[in-house]
């Protein structure tokens, strides 16, 4: 099963280098909120450090939804969706696929975008560099998965570019409210780790609890 | 399509016992819940004494908290009967599965409207960002998600499944956003108005409990009432939808 995660998730990343087409817009979408960010808030303005953790979550979260509409849409083109659904695998195993082509490609628009948004609004990261990893991490993971599975979901609509964010958002509430919150922590106040720790452990149990449930659930989703 | 056919005509077959016993059980359900929801009138502007602080705005808390439960129910039914469609693949689990979430939306809307009225008297403001009130916000929001995938193209059998998966999956956020969201307040603003149970709870005299309860018994039994006639509603007009299928095969023969 991991195997064929592994080969469909190399398959979309290499036809994605090819093209360069969702990754080059993805990037250019976060600048552009990082730009939109700077005339709303500014960055001249010290309190404007308060904003900087809330900024980073709706470059992943805006940039991120682009990227998910397009992993299921665009196996309708030549209605390669049916190959891989009778392919000898599992329905999961598509999951996972798209799952490891998704949460890759918003990495990368991650190491992209956030340098050049610390670089302009002149953010000097006080905490503890690793910790802000870790939640980067966890918390593009959940994103990344519970959006990949509605993305699957919504795929069946004709106006799915429209449904995906009506179904991901109030679901990913929690996510976004934790690393919200731990990465405000992390890096303006890192004497409260322990709280910060907290709000990292609610986003681990929603990450596990949804990634098994997706896993389950695929499989009625994914159906021929 | 054979298949398809096979399976129309099942629940074509199914549909019709449900109507005939459906006679007499509407008609109770009805008397029932006009005669409670007029009971509870009586009970929540006459028989209760009115509350010290808030005055006659507090009458406003035996609807808004039994549409609160309402809405839960109907969600919770809504739950149930997705997981029992994605089991048994029957439509009429679909079906209530579809028309209790409806009704679930319309509670939750009454409660998101009663909750500011009453909020703006009490508390002194529309709105606060208190989990509850989140919660259900976000609540309401997953909901009318829900509705838009049923208002999807496309078969009934892939509608129903996805938006049963979505159901479930919904049901289960709800928990998890009332704990982030709790957690997330009580950081900065502990008790600011004794949310809930400390402040109802403690006050609540003997004629207010009884008052509630009758409310809460009163609008379950419209929520039960509105989900049979909903279902029937459907039921038949899923039936004309194939009779009208049937026509158009017969004409083209």
């Amino acid at each position: 099963m991991l195997r064929a995660a592994l080969l469909l998730a190399k398959k979309d990343l290499l036809s994605e280098l090819k093209t360069k087409q969702v990754l080059a817009t993805m990037i250019i979408f976060a600048g552009l909120v990082i730009l939109v960010f700077s005339f709303a808030f500014d960055p001249a303005n010290n309190t404007t450090r308060a904003v900087i953790p809330g900024v980073i979550w709706v470059i992943i979260v805006f940039a991120g939804i682009l990227g998910l509409n397009r992993s299921f849409i665009s196996e309708q083109r030549n209605d390669t969706m049916h190959g891989l659904l009778i392919a000898p695998m599992e329905a999961s195993s598509i999951f996972l696929g798209k799952f490891l082509a998704n949460f890759s490609m918003i990495m990368i628009v991650e190491l992209v975008s956030l340098p050049f948004l610390f670089l302009l609004f002149d953010f000097h990261i006080l905490g503890y560099f690793p910790y802000f990893l870790l939640v980067l991490v966890i918390g593009s993971f959940g994103f990344i998965s519970i959006g990949t599975f509605l993305a699957a979901l919504s795929a069946n609509s004709k106006s799915s570019e429209m449904l995906l964010p009506l179904l991901l958002f109030p679901v990913t509430s929690p996510i976004l409210i934790g690393a919200v919150q731990a990465t405000r922590i992390i890096l303006t106040n890192i004497e409260k780790l322990s709280s910060a720790m907290a709000w990292i452990q609610l986003i681990a149990a929603y990450d596990v609890i949804f990634f098994v449930l997706c896993f389950i659930l695929i499989d009625y989703v994914l159906e021929v | 399509m054979n298949t398809n056919t096979a399976r129309k005509q099942a629940s074509l077959l199914k549909t019709e016992p449900v109507a005939e016993k459906g006679t007499l059980f509407p008609k109770i359900l009805l008397g029932a819940t006009a005669v409670t929801v007029l009971a509870s009138i009586y009970m929540i502007f006459i028989f209760s004494e009115v509350e010290k602080t808030m005055g006659v705005v507090q009458k406003i808390f035996y609807f808004h908290v039994s549409s609160a439960w309402c809405a839960f129910l109907a969600f919770f039914v809504t739950f149930v009967c997705s997981i029992l469609y994605l089991a048994k693949r029957k439509r009429i689990f679909d079906t209530y599965a579809y028309v209790s979430a409806e009704i679930g939306v319309v509670f939750t809307s009454i409660v998101l409207t009663t909750g500011p009225i009453w909020a703006k008297s009490s508390w002194n403001t529309w709105w606060a960002w208190e989990p509850r009130l989140t919660t259900t916000l976000i609540l309401w929001f997953i909901y009318m998600a829900y509705i838009m995938i049923r208002q999807m193209d496309g078969v009934w059998d892939k509608k129903a499944r996805l938006a049963a998966v979505f159901g479930i999956l919904g049901f289960i956020d709800v928990p998890i956003v009332f704990f982030a969201i709790r957690w997330w307040q009580s950081k900065f603003h502990p008790i600011v108005f004794g949310n809930g149970p400390s402040q109802k709870g403690g006050g609540i005299t003997h004629t207010m409990l009884l008052a509630l309860l009758v409310s809460i018994a009163a609008l379950t039994l419209l929520y039960s009432y509105l989900l049979q006639k909903g279902v029937n509603l459907e039921n038949m007009r899923i039936k004309v939808s194939q009779y009208k299928e049937k026509l158009r095969e017969d004409m083209e023969k």
